[in-house]
């Protein structure tokens, strides 16, 4: 690796100020991306500010009607949460399939958002739930918040503190996954809200995306068998040696319907 | 920059440049080759150590994240019980022939010790899905499954004549 300074700031503040006034520097949070990049000579950063020493970041809390999960909240820590299994028991089981134990005891939601891998499994749930992402200055709904490949609406040294998901009525996730990585080859995220329903899809597209006749047709019935039929265009739908797009817009059905069913199984 | 840290139990000062990572500084400054570099891509897990007590991929942690923090590597395992003798999860790889190989081992019995330390009485359907960061080229995953179910009877039952 090429070299760089390493600095750890005790408040979000702190963190902002290195964040803007150090030319080149990079946010770390739990690094199970930006390390491997590092490594591979695809960044250069000049300087790494760690979010680890700010302990505000690691909290989880209801407030209101909303979950709130800090920015570097890991995700064996939603595993692991009586809290979150108890008002969205589907984070559980979405965090528990994110790559392998020791990704997840180190890798973090804050840097799983940030980063919008097109194949993560975060971005989903973020979508379906309606979550707000919540930065140093200002809170972004996640309906503005992802607009491409790897690419956010955050604002360069803008830093997430947290992510609020609003508790919904029921939701659930269903991954393909792909047996090495276990990265979603296609993911989708179902959420119930009272009458509304919201349906993402993740590992699919250039970035997560919505599927509104899906959430029509689940408005009416909320059951796999409502959208059994409908067809998503391979059009846009990324090919990769994984699977191509034909593949994945079939899977996305699917995974679609399975992820109903665990919705209406409370998982 | 200097770095405070817990080493298999004991502290340590170090002065480390910051892109340093902790596989790195385990092998080469510190000569505990015990834990192994297989992918250097944190596929693999031969270098899983245990950080805070949660298994993690030493290839892929900076040194400079070791400030504050505990780290236990295969070498440190031994010595929690005062002796030389193997640590339960050691022992039990060794009776069950965990191992072909080898060269995984270092980071199959880190992954186990954590995961035994979770979950005292883990299924077989656990045990598989707590291994999926860490590959075994020999494919041996049969008798490393079958020695962490025996590992972690050991580690959890009351030790005797100590």
């Amino acid at each position: 690796m090429k070299s760089f300074a390493f600095h750890s700031p005790e408040t979000v503040p702190d963190a902002f100020a290195l964040l803007n006034d150090v030319s080149e520097s990079k946010l770390l949070a739990g690094g199970m991306t930006l390390l491997p990049t590092i490594k591979q000579r695809l960044a250069e950063p000049a300087a790494l500010i760690d979010l680890a020493k700010i302990p505000q970041l690691s909290e989880i809390a209801v407030d209101e009607d909303a979950l709130v999960i800090g920015a570097m909240v890991r995700h064996v820590d939603v595993v692991t949460s009586a809290l979150v299994r108890s008002k969205v028991p589907m984070l559980v089981h979405l965090a528990s399939g994110i790559g392998d134990p020791a990704v997840r005891n180190r890798g973090t939601i804050g840097g799983s958002v940030a980063n919008n891998d097109p194949s993560a499994d975060y971005p989903a749930a973020v979508l379906a739930l309606d979550a707000i992402i919540v930065t140093d200055r200002r809170e972004i709904p996640a309906s503005t918040f992802f607009t491409g490949l790897f690419e956010t609406s955050l604002e360069p040294s803008e830093i997430i503190t947290s992510i609020r998901f609003p508790i919904p009525s029921t939701a659930g996730y269903a991954k393909f996954k792909s047996p090495a990585s276990r990265y979603a080859v296609v993911g989708v995220c179902v959420a119930k809200a009272g009458g509304s329903v919201r349906v993402a899809v993740t590992g699919s597209g250039p970035c997560v995306f919505r599927v509104p006749e899906m959430e029509t047709a689940l408005e009416t019935s909320f059951e796999p068998a409502a959208i059994a039929s409908i067809k998503i265009g391979a059009a846009g739908l990324n090919s990769d040696i994984h699977a191509d797009a034909e593949y994945r817009a079939h899977l996305i059905t699917v995974m679609a319907k399975k992820a109903v069913a665990a919705a209406i199984q409370g998982l | 920059m200097i770095i405070n840290f817990t080493l298999n139990g004991r502290p340590r000062k170090m002065d480390v440049e910051p892109a340093t990572l902790v596989s790195e500084l385990l092998r080469e400054t510190l000569n505990l080759t015990g834990t192994h570099v297989g992918c250097d891509t944190s596929q693999c897990g031969a270098c899983t150590v245990l950080f805070n007590g949660d298994a993690v991929k030493s290839c892929t942690l900076l040194a400079p994240s070791l400030d504050g923090a505990a780290l236990t590597t295969i070498e440190g395992l031994s010595a929690t019980s005062g002796s030389n003798r193997l640590h339960p999860m050691q022992e039990a790889f060794h009776e069950n022939h965990g191992l072909q190989c080898g060269f995984c081992t270092p980071g199959m019995v880190m992954t186990a010790v954590a995961l035994a330390t979770r979950n005292p009485v883990p299924t077989e359907a656990e045990i598989r899905h707590g291994l999926e960061g860490n590959l075994c080229r020999c494919t041996g995953y049969q008798n490393i499954v079958a020695s962490i179910m025996a590992g972690a009877v050991a580690m959890n039952a009351p030790a005797i004549g100590e």
